[in-house]
């Protein structure tokens, strides 16, 4: 066969075989990069606040602690799960560490502790899932109603004001180094590390392999139920840490925060290029998913397009992104 | 048999991107023949039963269905011009019934708004009392993969076909239930029904096709009467060269050893495994036969620790060893190829080089754990020189690749990790000729190299072809062993049967 060439001699200077420019072509992250600066060309022409230095602010700062949920969601479903419960379990985090402090403990202890806690929910949805032998989908539902039910029941259902919190820790979630603030830079952090890990590290590795073909993984020698394990555990405490963030910045522990915040969550992971089925996604994809989704919504917003319609739009958007990638896939095959 | 043509099929070509899968291809069908096509994987004779079924569109090209052009739009349009397709991969609902699957498509027809449960069961009963004594109302899930494979055929018989197109049907069926196969075949032949078989069985082929097809490279190579032509005419057709031996060279006297490489003793685990106790010696290829069912793959599957808990000593290379899953079989250089390549061989969307490198990710990494994308490609790059992978590029999924390649890939993960001995399941399962005898090739050169080499096949001229040696097993125990001139179909066979129903079945 012509396209079948033996593989006499790879070229080492380029083993892809393709130009780097052409596979950048074929990579799903520049085709949301350049919708990005679409809207981002449309929105600066249609509003003239858009480009102004509060806006980009809020935008940011409004995608950044998400970003960090996306994260762990993303490399779970690249294992093969999925977690309904991280916004419930984020709000779990507010609440616990908030209802901690109230109680005279030392708010870096007590988000540590609830961060402890928010893990030890992660273990036990991996426990669920791979020694009962439940579907992550079923335990995640089952855990989301608990850990709402808990923030409801630590809080009476009100709001916990933390108005003694302490300035240095309220700085995690208000302050700024320089212009940037520190939400930001926190969540570039959490990004670069994570897809350095992701794409380098053979721990990482394994869990694309998990998510590929569990059974192949096993066959291995890759131990999967660990590797799941994991990866839904790094998925709640992430979970935490985004629960700490949201509770410095806004001062308080809101036991309804973050009702829906999954589905959000798990549509920029999927418009990033996760799939359902495991086995692929990529951090870069999922966080230019979560841009995109917040974006549109902040872009709506300025337009003054109502709140019922948001909605309806950002689905709209999520079928249309993962349509046009079903059939971008299909051809590339 | 009459000689009018009910399908012909000219000049069609089909491409996938670059790759041309038909070139220009003619082929011609006449009504109530047997017409085998055959020809490597990623000759091109998929895609054409697939453009006659209506799954994919030719680029160009006519086809004509007694004389006038038609276009098949769809499987539906072909089921409506009289066109029944049985995949190789069983599609079947395994939550319904048997008679319900079978009648899956008249339903799908019919214009009654209920279910008459009674009557499809009665009708499916009619269908099988030719085929098998398979009882309709079961469900099928807890059928066996050959009655299954029944099943998807009587659903085709039960459409009234003028063209039957059968995809290497007998793969999974016994020599028993394969004779009823062509018996049946030969009927509906008698009654004027054209059937296309696609095989890669030259004894089938031979003893059952009126005439055959070869395809090599997306061309059509020949066509003839099964009698003007030979079996060797037909593998060099497919092959393109010629083939003298199938099989390599076997272990000569000089290369006899007495070093153990893997000693087995009183290996348990009941009642799938009973009191197994074998050794292989350097140099040598060991062949695990046994009726499907027997324990083959469980007891290389114990060994590795893959599964189950066997019990019973596992001595490797003079060391007895004590693992405690697979993961320590691996560091001790025993690995196990999986006889479902697709099921849990491969990452199929995945990189070819992510393939290789799976099982031990450390010899592509630095001691820190970050891999070194260039050091997998290298990998990569070596063993499937070795192996003479062919593709275009490491970084191309797997999915990209024919069954030979993929198995190719398999093959190279196993050997990434300098195994001292590699249990194979089923090592050329859907493997084409060529791939087949280059895969036996190249395990010969790997027992020569002192690497043990235990073959598991459910195809015995393989094993008799292959190996030095033979083990039979029955039902979990090792029933007897043949060498040199007792490898003989019939010795063999006569060590797996059991003295009751299975006994023929084989």
């Amino acid at each position: 066969m012509e396209s079948a060439v033996t593989l006499a001699e790879p070229n080492m200077n380029n083993p892809q075989g393709v130009p780097f420019w052409r596979k950048l072509l074929k990579m799903r992250e520049t085709g949301l990069i350049v919708i990005i600066l679409g809207l981002f060309v449309v929105m600066s022409f249609a509003s003239p606040y858009f480009l102004s230095w509060a806006n980009m602010r809020a935008m940011s700062m409004a995608f950044a602690v998400d970003g960090i949920l996306v994260i762990g969601m993303t490399i779970l479903l690249i294992s093969g799960g999925i977690d309904l419960s991280v916004g419930s379990v984020t709000a779990f985090a507010m609440v616990i560490a908030g209802w901690l402090f109230l109680n005279g403990i030392n708010p870096w202890l007590a988000s540590g502790i609830a961060i402890a806690l928010c893990a030890g929910i992660g273990a036990f949805q991996g426990f669920f899932v791979t020694r009962i032998g439940l579907h992550h989908f079923i335990v995640s539902l089952a855990v989301m109603v608990i850990a709402r039910g808990a923030c409801l029941l630590f809080t009476g259902g009100r709001p916990i004001g933390l108005f003694t919190l302490p300035p240095e820790f309220k700085f995690i979630g208000q302050g700024s180094i320089g212009p940037i603030p520190i939400v930001i830079i926190i969540f570039l952090v959490f990004v670069i590390a994570f897809d350095f890990l992701l794409r380098r590290t053979t721990m990482f590795r394994k869990v694309f392999y998990t998510g590929s073909n569990e059974k192949a993984a096993a066959y291995s020698g890759i131990r999967t139920k660990k590797v799941i394990f994991l990866t839904t555990t790094l998925c709640s405490t992430l979970c935490g840490v985004a629960g700490i963030i949201y509770m410095a910045r806004f001062g308080s522990a809101q036991p309804t925060f973050g009702i829906g915040l999954e589905l959000t969550v798990i549509a920029a992971a999927v418009i990033g290029g996760a799939s359902l089925n495991g086995g692929s996604g990529s951090i870069l994809g999922a966080i230019l998913g979560v841009i995109l989704l917040s974006l549109v919504s902040s872009s709506l917003a300025l337009l003054d397009v109502s709140v019922y319609w948001q909605d309806i739009i950002r689905g709209s958007i999520l079928l249309s992104a993962v349509t046009i990638d079903h059939y971008l896939n299909k051809r590339r095959r | 048999m009459q000689d009018d043509v009910i399908l012909k099929i000219s000049n069609l070509s089909k491409s996938f991107g670059a790759v041309k899968a038909l070139r220009g291809v003619d082929f011609d069908l006449r009504k109530g023949e047997i017409h085998a096509v055959a020809g490597e994987n990623g000759a091109g004779k998929s895609t054409l039963m697939n453009v006659i079924d209506g799954i994919l569109q030719p680029d160009s090209g006519e086809i004509l269905l007694d004389g006038v052009p038609v276009t098949i739009a769809s499987p539906t349009e072909a089921q409506r011009l009289g066109i029944g397709f049985v995949h190789q991969e069983i599609a079947l609902c395994p939550d319904v019934s048997v008679a319900e699957n079978i009648f899956m498509s008249r339903t799908n027809v019919s214009r009654s708004w209920l279910m008459n449960y009674e009557k499809l069961e009665q009708e499916a009963a009619e269908v099988f009392r030719q085929l098998s004594d398979i009882d309709a109302s079961v469900l099928l899930r807890d059928l066996s993969i050959s009655n299954q494979q029944l099943v998807e055929i009587a659903k085709a018989l039960t459409l009234d076909c003028r063209i039957l197109i059968l995809d290497e049907p007998t793969a999974a069926l016994t020599e028993n239930e394969a004779q009823t196969l062509f018996r049946i075949m030969r009927q509906l032949a008698d009654q004027g029904i054209s059937i296309i078989y696609i095989s890669h069985r030259m004894v089938e082929i031979f003893d059952n096709c009126d005439r055959v097809t070869v395809f090599r490279d997306g061309k059509h190579i020949v066509t003839n009467d099964v009698a003007d032509i030979t079996p060797g005419d037909v593998v060099n057709a497919m092959v393109g060269r010629v083939v003298d031996k199938l099989y390599p060279e076997k272990q000569s006297a000089g290369e006899v050893s007495d070093e153990i490489i893997l000693e087995v003793k009183n290996l348990n685990e009941a009642p799938r495994i009973r009191d197994v106790s074998f050794a292989l010696k350097r140099g040598e290829i060991l062949g695990i036969a046994g009726l499907i069912g027997a324990g083959r793959s469980e007891i290389a599957r114990g060994i590795c620790r893959l599964e189950g808990a066997a019990t019973g000593e596992v001595r490797l290379l003079g060391e007895t060893l004590a693992l405690r899953n697979y993961q320590d079989s691996i560091a001790k250089g025993m690995v196990y190829l999986s006889e479902d390549r697709k099921g849990d061989g491969v990452f199929l969307e995945l990189p070819i080089s992510e393939n290789i490198s799976a099982l031990n990710l450390d010899q592509v990494a630095n001691p820190i754990g970050l891999i070194k994308a260039s050091s997998e490609i290298r990998q990569a790059g070596d063993l499937g020189r070795k192996l003479n992978l062919k593709c275009g590029s490491l970084t191309d999924p797997v999915s990209s690749l024919s069954g030979g390649n993929q198995q190719k890939v398999a093959l190279a993960k196993m050997l990434s990790v300098n195994p001292r001995l590699i249990f194979l399941d089923e090592p050329t399962r859907g493997v084409d000729v060529g791939a087949k005898s280059e895969i036996h090739r190249i395990l010969r050169n790997l027992a020569r190299n002192g690497v043990g080499i235990i073959v598991i096949s459910s195809e015995l001229p393989e094993l008799i072809g292959l190996c030095d040696r033979v083990m039979v097993v029955r039902e979990g125990r090792i029933s007897g062993e043949v060498a040199g001139h007792e490898m003989t179909e019939e010795n063999i066979m006569r060590l797996a049967s059991v003295m009751d129903a299975q006994a023929a079945a084989f």
